[in-house]
């Protein structure tokens, strides 16, 4: 029976070819444009860490006065002072912890002739490739003695390591740094959690390309290296030493693995500003703690851009089924008579609405091919855009298979009213006009 | 014969026997209409932010940023660097600054205008510092507006302590910072406070944009103060030789001032960027975005437009007898053309009036969820009138068909 519906729908659509084109292609556009954006605001919303996102937290103090502080309302700063990052660091409350900034390192090659270039940094201390789960291809990272005797070492990544080795193990090789020669303990895999949750705040970008070097902070504070973001709060006498500074220029991230180690660690970060304020160090009464989704949430890391394309598509596929139910009611309207003879010959209503029904999703599953092709299109059209994920914007297997699921039920939506119209036509009257 | 006016009777008694595929035409245009018109008003706000003046000589500048030379050398270099660069056939002016407008490296602090301001009052004027060194009024093109830009004294004496605010006591701020410290009032000779700093406005200058823009808040992308710096007091702060040439020029300027830059300082990296491609490449996402809106536009337009061609054509297709025995009973072609144009309107007119509805509640969410402006009213009628050209256009076509039946057709048999 199916194989007949098919061959009537197949029919029906041939007779207009014009029409057919034009609910397909128009389906086809709609579908193209919300999948392409779903396609990127999904990319941009994901998790950088799917394995450990709901271990990581992310504490935020305030050292700032009280001036122009509303209880309750007034949350605080992103990035910590160096004293309380350090604080932290040491307590060993978490299972693991680690502060850390982005900062530029210039790398000098040691080919004959070759330039100098700058690549990003990350000064930070040693949980951190452990915390984050970072892989290393050769080697490892640094330990907390390396951290406190300032030990020239890095991490490098694999594209650096690429670069400047051929991609061989490079382990225990010298790497000349800021006019310094630094040995190299580990190499890490290809890297590159999306968004880059470690950096945001920190004066780098949110999303692209991981960084090419990791190395121990107080070496790189050592070596003058300077964050790249730093905020300021109060009078500051000695800009070089951001150590003692009031300012404000290192992310802090804690692993935590239960529930119950998550409420300890907020009532010792409560406790750590009560002190604090007891010190007079502290005005400010607020702490905070999220989770890594809700950091980023809060962070509003997806550009508005992203959001109000997937919002415009939306609206624009919705004009789209619009315009197919139009067509497609049209056309079933134009047909009343043929319906009218099928249901005189004994087709019941179910089998009408059938029948139209695999009509309409004939016209999706058009639709969904074309609009795959133009969601494609679209992606290539993204990746050629200055935007700093643009080089990410691929289609994956479960937005390919969204989109049929798309198309069938946009079309089916479509299809509803000018079935249930066309099944509940009385062919009575049908016949007789004719 | 006199003409007789449309009559909308029977026009609005076919409608109502056709209700559903009128309802859907109405809403397809009214949220066609809704999506244009505020999709229209994100385009003119991206090109008017990509548009913002800036009162530099932005065709002629070339900027190269050199980084990674010896800080301690600075105060030779820097004027070696320059003699170099000013010797470049075609240069006309060179200096060094630490940062340029749109280059999204800032420097921001907060100053007030009482002695006891500190940064961090609340009522002190957040702004973004920029550091010239000799020539560097010139050589950017500010436009004076009143006072004098820096003489050889305060360029030469002014330098960085350890502090994040230079050692000096003349500043040189934008129109529009003057108006944020002192509203309606004249800035010349007045001092603003960042304790224990102090400095006095020396000159006011037409306005320069910070190294990033505020979208929302147009006016205090231009929350500017220049503040002069000599190159052995500069602690490594300003990394941007700017050179300037006549347009023509500026492309070779830029590869030569890169080269001759590497050439000098071989362990540092020389980056040359004319600054065109600096502004440009600040509003290359904004430009994106615009060209995507636009094309959804024309994209859901087309889709619109032909939507109504095909359900009129279905609709005058299935009223090809009414049409003949009107014809024949005497109707001419242009009544029956009007008749469609007519019936047209009429679903457009309730489209718009429903679409209108829909962009200003869709402008209502966008305010509270996005960083968006009320959309002014006229972007209302605009979306509807032109979803209303766009009907007509579209209904051209198959009510000129409509009007070509000939009155025979009532004498066929359907």
């Amino acid at each position: 029976m199916f194989a007949y519906y098919l061959d009537l729908a197949l029919r029906s659509l041939k007779r207009n070819r014009v029409l057919t084109v034009l609910m397909v292609l128009a389906l086809a556009l709609g579908i193209g444009a919300t999948i392409t954006t779903l396609t990127v605001l999904r990319l941009l919303s994901g998790d950088p860490l799917p394995q450990k996102s709901a271990q990581l937290f992310y504490p935020q103090i305030d050292p700032n006065t009280k001036d122009g502080y509303i209880e309750g309302q007034t949350r605080p700063d992103l990035l910590m002072t160096y004293p309380d990052a350090m604080n932290l660091l040491h307590a060993h409350r978490a299972t693991r912890q680690a502060a850390m900034a982005m900062t530029q390192a210039r790398i000098m090659p040691r080919q004959p002739n070759a330039h100098p270039f700058y690549s990003d940094a990350v000064m930070t201390t040693s949980d951190f490739f452990a915390m984050f789960d970072a892989p290393f291809q050769y080697g490892g990272g640094w330990t907390a003695s390396d951290d406190d005797s300032r030990a020239h070492l890095v991490v490098i990544a694999s594209f650096l390591n690429d670069k400047l080795f051929g991609g061989a193990n490079s382990v225990g090789r010298i790497i000349r740094m800021d006019d310094h020669d630094m040995r190299i303990v580990g190499v890490l895999k290809p890297w590159a959690p999306q968004p880059r949750f470690y950096a945001q705040g920190l004066g780098s970008r949110s999303y692209g390309d991981g960084d090419a070097l990791y190395l121990p902070l107080h070496t790189a504070r050592a070596l003058e290296m300077r964050p790249q973001d730093t905020e300021c709060y109060a009078e500051v006498p000695d800009m070089l030493n951001l150590e003692t500074a009031p300012c404000e220029w290192l992310g802090f991230w804690v692993e935590l693995d239960s529930s119950s180690a998550v409420s300890s660690y907020r009532q010792f970060l409560d406790g750590y500003v009560r002190q604090q304020i007891e010190l007079a160090r502290f005005q400010r009464p607020e702490s905070s703690m999220l989770d890594l989704m809700s950091f980023l949430r809060q962070q509003q890391v997806v550009p508005d851009d992203v959001r109000l394309q997937a919002g415009l598509a939306f609206g624009f596929l919705l004009i789209c089924v619009v315009n197919t139910v139009g067509l497609l009611l049209a056309k079933c309207l134009r047909r009343s008579r043929e319906i009218g003879v099928r249901r005189a010959l004994g087709a019941t209503r179910r089998e009408i609405f059938i029948q139209f029904m695999v009509e309409a999703g004939m016209v999706g599953l058009a639709g969904g091919v074309l609009g795959l092709l133009f969601a494609e299109l679209g992606l290539f059209g993204i990746r050629h855009q200055p935007a700093e994920y643009a080089g990410l914007a691929h289609l994956d297997v479960t937005m390919f298979l969204f989109t049929f699921v798309v198309a069938l039920v946009a079309s089916l939506i479509a299809g509803i009213l000018p079935a249930w119209r066309a099944c509940v036509l009385a062919p009575a009257p049908q016949l007789k006009a004719a | 014969m006199a003409i007789r006016p449309i009559e909308i009777r029977p026009i609005l008694a076919s409608l109502r026997k056709h209700r559903i595929p009128a309802m859907l035409i109405v809403l397809e245009i009214a949220l066609a209409c809704a999506v244009l018109s505020n999709a229209v008003f994100m385009i003119s706000k991206r090109v008017s932010d990509i548009r913002l003046p800036n009162a530099i000589d932005e065709q002629g500048l070339v900027a190269v940023s050199l980084r990674g030379t010896d800080q301690k050398l600075v105060g030779s270099d820097i004027p070696r660097n320059l003699a170099a660069l000013r010797s470049i056939p075609g240069v006309q002016q060179a200096a060094i600054t630490n940062s340029l407008p749109l280059s999204r490296n800032n420097w921001g602090w907060g100053f007030g205008v009482s002695p006891d301001a500190t940064l961090s009052r609340q009522k002190s004027v957040n702004v973004s510092l920029y550091f010239i060194g000799e020539g560097g009024a010139r050589t950017l093109g500010l436009k004076l507006l009143q006072g004098r830009f820096f003489n050889a004294d305060e360029l030469g004496d002014s330098k960085f302590g350890k502090a994040a605010l230079p050692e000096t006591h003349a500043v040189i701020m934008t129109r529009q910072a003057a108006q944020h410290f002192w509203p309606g009032q004249s800035a010349l000779g007045r001092t603003i406070y960042s304790r224990p700093f102090y400095y006095t406005v020396v000159g006011v200058v037409d306005n320069v944009l910070r190294p990033n823009v505020f979208t929302q808040n147009t006016e205090k992308s231009y929350d500017v103060l220049y503040f002069p710096m000599s190159a052995a007091g500069s602690m490594g702060a300003l990394s941007y030789y700017i050179v300037r040439g006549a347009p023509r020029d500026r492309d070779r300027i830029m590869r030569d001032a890169e080269q001759k830059l590497a050439e000098l300082n071989p362990g540092a990296v020389a980056k040359g960027e004319t600054y065109l491609s600096v502004r440009d490449k600040y509003f290359a996402d904004m430009s994106s975005m615009a060209w995507m809106l636009v094309l959804v536009c024309v994209v859901m337009l087309a889709v619109t437009a032909f939507g109504i061609v095909g359900l009129t054509s279905f609709w005058v297709g299935q009223r090809r007898r009414q049409i003949g025995i009107r014809r024949a009973v005497g109707a001419t072609r242009g009544q029956i053309l009007r008749y469609f144009q007519t019936e047209n309107f009429l679903l457009s007119a309730a489209g718009v009036l429903l679409g209108m509805a829909f962009a200003f509640a869709i402008n209502l969410y966008l305010m509270q969820h996005y960083e968006m402006d009320r959309m002014p009213w006229y972007y209302l009628p605009g979306g509807a009138i032109s979803l209303w050209l766009l009907g007509q256009l579209a209904v051209l076509g198959p009510a000129r068909r409509a009007a070509a039946v000939p009155p025979v057709v009532a004498t066929r048999s359907a």
